[in-house]
């Protein structure tokens, strides 16, 4: 016999999975956008540890002289990128969902014994719940990097129509500057959620496709509704709700 | 069976997206968009955009040149006469001496360029709502936008005549405080700083004044038309 835990509700899926392409079409677009003054490095001292971008890197994705298609596809889809970001904030401050996203007081704590836990320093386990504290972190620091991304992308777009943008952001160049190390930040955000993905499994993976995640009493690992018993004095509804039991 | 839908209409739609025809060498739909963002973005605040402005020291010295296109090395300033076409065979040739009889505008701010870079430069010249007042241009005003071309037509913009009446817009022939160089569109060049650099034509020859949008030579090249801040 199997248990079959709702776990992702469709709104979060949609968001999610809408986003990903959405975000991947303004990431490309931005690089063309970017090729045309690429001048960041990432220096110490005078010593120039990295640049942003080789003229291989750029030649191997067919960059150079993009600019113009660039813009064009950057200032369309901005829209659904922002607009899809808008629903998701608001869906999941309407359905409670903000519950278990928002890093708490124990956040940063946890948050550090995950990462000791996940780098195999430490073999504690900490609390899971339906999303751990790193992930918590995580999960709503990638939302205030969007945000960023919309006030430093206006601060740059219009910097005299929303000159307190820019103002805000510390000039247009700054503004620039921030509005890339946020897309770094989003790519590198990117290669640690698939390593962590994968590491975690198919099981967890096809729960952000169909929502539900199945559990056999066999198997030995943590199970994340444990985590929610544990705290009766949550008076939310539980983030995973068990179906009626199915026949395997 | 939903995520397969998804998957599927967002394969169709890139793919739809991608077999529209192109409009000046962008996708039709992403012209509309920029078009539409025009509408959005356009003076939604207030009568005047104006720019942020520096002072004197903050102004660099090496003006960056990025673009000659357009430009001559043999135009001659007692020769040249800028020519403000306002109807079929009425032609009014203004001199540069002649413009520099109206009140000189003095304009420091940060010059954008559609690439990224950026300069605080400093320009000076006549304000445009004075020239189209003295020259009794006022009439035109009513016109959606505003074309120029460089003598020999090979560069070429149109600006929306919201943008053109700018208080910041000037028709500019000093730069830090010199007549303008060569490389900077000497004799009379165009600083517009709601908008993007690619606007603001050196070497004017023609100016007029249109309901349809004049040619311009970077929209022509898949660039936003609109172009502005």
């Amino acid at each position: 016999m199997k248990t079959v835990l709702k776990k992702h509700p469709l709104a979060i899926r949609w968001f999610h999975w809408i986003n990903f392409p959405i975000l991947g079409i303004m990431i490309w677009s931005g690089l063309l956008i970017y090729w045309a003054y690429s001048k960041y490095t990432l220096s110490v001292g005078n010593r120039q540890l990295f640049h942003f971008f080789s003229p291989g890197f750029y030649k191997a994705l067919k960059v150079p002289h993009r600019l113009a298609e660039g813009m064009s596809f950057h200032f369309a889809f901005m829209w659904l990128f922002f607009g899809n970001g808008l629903l998701y904030v608001t869906y999941t401050i309407f359905s409670g969902e903000w519950r278990y996203l928002l890093p708490n007081r124990k956040s940063f704590k946890e948050g550090w014994q995950v990462l000791l836990h996940d780098l195999h320093i430490h073999k504690y386990v900490p609390p899971q719940d339906k999303y751990n504290a790193a992930q918590r972190i995580a999960y709503t620091a990638i939302i205030v990097m969007g945000f960023g991304s919309i006030i430093t992308g206006l601060a740059i777009y219009k910097p005299v129509e929303f000159g307190w943008c820019t103002w805000l952001c510390g000039g247009y160049e700054s503004a620039r500057l921030i509005h890339f190390m946020l897309t770094i930040g989003y790519c590198l955000f990117f290669v640690v959620h698939i390593v962590q993905v994968i590491i975690t499994g198919w099981n967890n993976f096809q729960s952000i496709v169909t929502g539900i995640e199945i559990f056999k009493p066999i198997t030995p690992e943590p199970q994340p509704q444990m985590q929610i018993e544990t705290q009766p004095e949550e008076v939310q509804p539980s983030p995973i709700e068990p179906l009626p039991n199915e026949e395997a | 069976m939903i995520f397969v839908v998804l998957l599927a209409g967002g394969f169709f739609a890139w793919k739809w997206l991608n077999d529209q025809p192109q409009d000046h060498m962008i996708l039709k739909p992403l012209r509309k968009t920029l078009e539409a963002n025009e509408k959005v973005f356009k003076g939604t605040l207030g009568k005047n955009k104006e720019s942020k402005t520096y002072t004197v020291a903050d102004a660099v010295k090496n003006v960056k040149v990025n673009g000659l296109i357009g430009i001559q090395d043999t135009i001659d300033a007692s020769k040249w006469r800028l020519q403000v076409i306002r109807g079929a065979g009425d032609t009014l040739k203004i001199s540069l001496d002649e413009l520099k009889q109206l009140p000189k505008k003095d304009i420091i701010f940060d010059f954008k360029c559609i690439e990224g870079w950026s300069q605080v430069t400093h320009w000076a010249g006549v304000s445009m709502r004075d020239f189209m007042e003295h020259y009794h241009l006022q009439g035109f005003e009513q016109m959606q936008y505003a074309g120029l071309q460089t003598p020999n037509k090979k560069y070429y913009v149109g600006i929306d005549m919201k943008s053109f009446l700018e208080p910041q817009t000037i028709l500019c022939y000093e730069m830090n405080d010199a007549p303008l160089p060569m490389k900077q569109g000497y004799p009379l060049r165009l600083i517009i700083p709601v908008k993007y650099g690619i606007k603001h034509l050196k070497c004017i020859g023609t100016m007029f004044f249109s309901n349809s949008k004049p040619p311009d030579y970077w929209a022509e090249q898949g660039y936003d038309y609109y172009a502005g801040f």
